[in-house]
């Protein structure tokens, strides 16, 4: 500028350095806050005679934890333990991701079902499980329904399946020599499938001859992991589960902890995606399935490719914070001992040892590195899915 | 003689597109797959509703004093009653139920005044958020006017439920609009503040922040000071809650035109006459359907304080559950939580759908 602007305000009037003024202040203040619980949280731990640092985490932790898919005793160290409840806190988190969005796809689309009695049961399930607690519906699944199980003696018995107080025991696969080829076969389907999908799309790029390539490659895929299957002479056998008289051994066994815990997680937040793909659906104008329609798109393909991409724009973001959400909230898991971060770090692990600064720092940061993960996939999904404008 | 044309009367609309038999036919069994899910859901309806009429109604028992009372094998409703008043008050001395009671009714008398016209909106607001929580504190905790004590550790039950819900909602709101303001502000220190406040709340689960304020907060105070944990408790769940509703304001804020606080400034308001005046009544009205599902949601979470030990509604309903003359009473305690629950948050959803219309000026973006 040329000619400065003559001021007539004095200092503090002038907008920019009130601003100026303002962030020197909170910055200060903040600093000044800072310090202080700093400064009082050393004089603490040394009045308590706690010493700071992660090395209790080599030390022996000398408590069971009740489900660990890596191999763990007591004597292995705190940081083992926690390990193992991560994994259990990652194993949850993905299997009520799954299973939540297949209830709430499936629910979201029963509430828009043209058959009345259907609209109705479904908007009856979203708005009943939407509006009571979680902790109190992990509660109910735990306490009220799975604890009043029968005993061991008297499981009930589908097959080789046995319920009872103790969990949900089925057969355990156990891989025999030879699976190595099932992998090798599995695998080598996929990539069959992924090149005829490729070499589908590419022709009907060029030429405009459509091609039913995702059943097909599915086909390849299940029959071609079946024939190697039997190739390599099934080598896979199954420990069934055996009654004696007071108790159920072998095979493998649900929980009802880790039931509990995925049943209310999934249907809670199944209920929220169900309104969100209801949402997403209803977003997408009826005049584009007129069109598609009319340009002779059988139903199938109307939903499939025009509008399932459409309706994807707008339920990915929402969906996104419903996983974040189901990631944070297995943390309720804790409540009924279920073996997860919290339960294990913040629980026990804090009571034996007292490091309370390091072990519920610990969980933060895992969990904030979980909801940056979740939240740094799906904003690529839906990146790779949103509108491409020219 | 001129012939006139004489049209005769339109015929009714064959019988199968009318009426009660073409609702059926249109909404039961229009094909074959929605004929399979008619009967698909007949039958679940059938699994599901006489079994639970029967537990919950005919074979209940209402009557007696200990699970023994209940032979008939259905719920058992007495359980309820017994316990009714530890369910409403916690562990709160008997004697004194009446001061919560009052409160209460205060404070409902107090926000009914909202429907009178002629009194002062500003002063009774002042009145319920200033001067009525000085009055409760009072009248819960005692000590003064010949008051018993109570330790707030005796408080529980919907009483501690709705207290923690109640302030939270009312202290969470200003702190995220201040949040927001502060995340949507062009000072860079007041901005990265807030994104930093914001987003580690946000990352982390709530029980982690309740812990850390049952936990770590005394760590922090210097020797001697501490405080009440109820009271941690209660910034841990403000916080927690504010971090989200800040997001959903900022939604708002972002949907109000530029030309909104252009013209603001043109008419010379200051930044907070701007925004009091101008964005903040435009913004807020977008986005009550977000701030209600916050509240919700904080409601909905105010049963994670049991986990740091404190017995709210669903707390005192666990405890009770394993008292020993009450043995296998776990569904009748549950189901009692979930419906006092579920009647208040799906109350508060349906309130806010009729706020929304009422205050709604057709400015909304379709």
């Amino acid at each position: 500028m040329s000619e400065k602007t003559t001021t007539n305000t004095s200092f503090l009037n002038d907008a920019g350095n009130r601003a100026m003024l303002f962030q020197a202040v909170l910055l200060i203040a903040v600093v000044a806050v800072g310090y202080y619980l700093f400064h009082n949280l050393q004089a603490n731990l040394e009045n308590q005679g706690i010493s700071t640092g992660f090395a209790f985490l080599n030390e022996p932790a000398g408590f069971p934890i009740l489900i660990h898919l890596i191999e763990y005793t007591e004597a292995n160290s705190y940081g083992r333990a926690f390990l193992v409840a991560l994994i259990n806190t990652i194993l949850i988190s993905l299997m009520g991701i799954i299973l939540a969005t297949v209830i709430g796809v499936v629910m979201g689309l029963a509430r828009l079902s043209q058959n009345w009695l259907v609209a109705r049961l479904a908007t009856v399930y979203i708005e009943t499980l939407r509006n009571i607690p979680l902790l109190l519906q992990m509660f109910f699944w735990y306490f009220a329904v799975l604890a009043t199980l029968p005993h061991p003696r008297d499981s009930i018995i589908f097959g080789d399946f046995f319920l009872n107080k103790r969990g949900i025991y089925s057969p355990e696969p156990i891989a025999q020599d030879g699976f190595g080829v099932v992998i090798f076969g599995f695998l080598a389907c996929v990539m069959a499938a992924i090149a005829l999908v490729v070499w589908a799309k590419k022709r009907q790029k060029q030429t405009g001859v459509w091609f039913p390539a995702y059943w097909t490659s599915l086909a390849i895929i299940i029959v071609g992991t079946v024939v190697f299957y039997f190739l390599a002479g099934s080598p896979v056998e199954f420990d069934a589960p055996t009654k004696s008289r007071f108790n159920v051994t072998g095979g493998m066994v649900l929980v009802p902890e880790f039931v509990a815990v995925l049943v209310a997680l999934s249907t809670y937040t199944g209920a929220f995606i169900a309104e969100i793909v209801r949402a997403g659906i209803l977003s997408v104008n009826w005049g584009q399935t007129e069109a598609s329609r009319s340009l002779g798109l059988p139903d199938g393909l109307t939903q499939r490719l025009i509008v399932l991409p459409q309706a994807l724009r707008v339920i990915i973001p929402p969906l996104t914070s419903q996983y974040l959400n189901l990631a944070k909230n297995s943390s309720l898991g804790a409540a009924i001992a279920y073996p997860e971060l919290v339960a294990v770090v913040m629980g026990t692990t804090l009571n034996q040892t007292g490091q309370a600064i390091e072990t519920i720092g610990l969980c933060m940061l895992v969990y904030g590195s979980l909801s940056l993960s979740i939240s740094v996939f799906m904003n690529w999904y839906n990146k790779k899915m949103s509108l491409i404008e020219r | 003689m001129a012939i006139e044309f004489k049209p005769s009367p339109s015929l009714p609309p064959p019988s199968n597109a009318v009426g009660p038999v073409a609702w059926v036919r249109k909404n039961f069994f229009s094909s074959p797959l929605n004929i399979f899910l008619t009967f698909f859901s007949f039958y679940i309806l059938y699994l599901l509703i006489p079994p639970a009429l029967e537990w919950a109604v005919f074979d209940a028992t209402w009557e007696g004093t200990s699970k023994a009372a209940c032979t008939a094998g259905g719920a058992c409703w007495a359980f309820i009653r017994v316990r009714f008043d530890q369910f409403m008050y916690g562990l709160y001395p008997a004697t004194e139920y009446w001061r919560v009671n009052v409160a209460a009714i205060l404070l409902v008398v107090l926000v009914g005044m909202f429907a009178i016209k002629a009194i002062n909106k500003l002063l009774l607001s002042i009145a319920i958020i200033v001067v009525y929580p000085i009055i409760a504190y009072f009248l819960f905790a005692g000590g003064v006017l010949g008051l018993e004590v109570v330790e707030t550790s005796l408080w529980g039950g919907l009483f501690l439920t709705m207290l923690l819900g109640i302030i939270g909602i009312v202290a969470s709101f200003p702190l995220g609009i201040i949040l927001a303001l502060g995340r949507q502000s062009k000072m860079p220190v007041a901005k990265s503040v807030c994104v930093i406040f914001i987003e580690t709340i946000r990352a982390v689960p709530l029980i982690t922040i309740l812990f850390m304020a049952s936990v770590m907060i005394p760590l922090f105070l210097p020797d001697g000071m501490n405080f009440n944990k109820l009271l941690r408790v209660l910034i841990g769940i403000t916080l927690f809650s504010a971090a989200y509703m800040a997001e959903v304001i900022r939604g708002g804020l972002q949907a109000i035109p530029k030309g909104q606080y252009e013209a603001a400034d043109a008419m010379g308001l200051t930044y907070w006459q701007s925004m009091i005046l101008v964005i903040l009544p435009q913004a807020l009205k977008l986005v009550i359907p977000g701030i209600v599902n916050t509240f919700i949601g904080l409601f909905k979470d105010t049963t994670l304080v049991y986990i740091v030990g404190m017995f709210d509604f669903l707390g005192i309903i666990q405890m009770a559950n394993h008292d020993a003359n009450w043995l296998g009473t776990t569904t009748e305690g549950y189901a009692f939580a979930g419906f006092v629950y579920w009647a208040i948050c799906f109350g508060m959803s349906r309130y806010s759908m009729a706020v929304e219309r009422k205050l709604d000026t057709g400015h909304k973006r379709n």
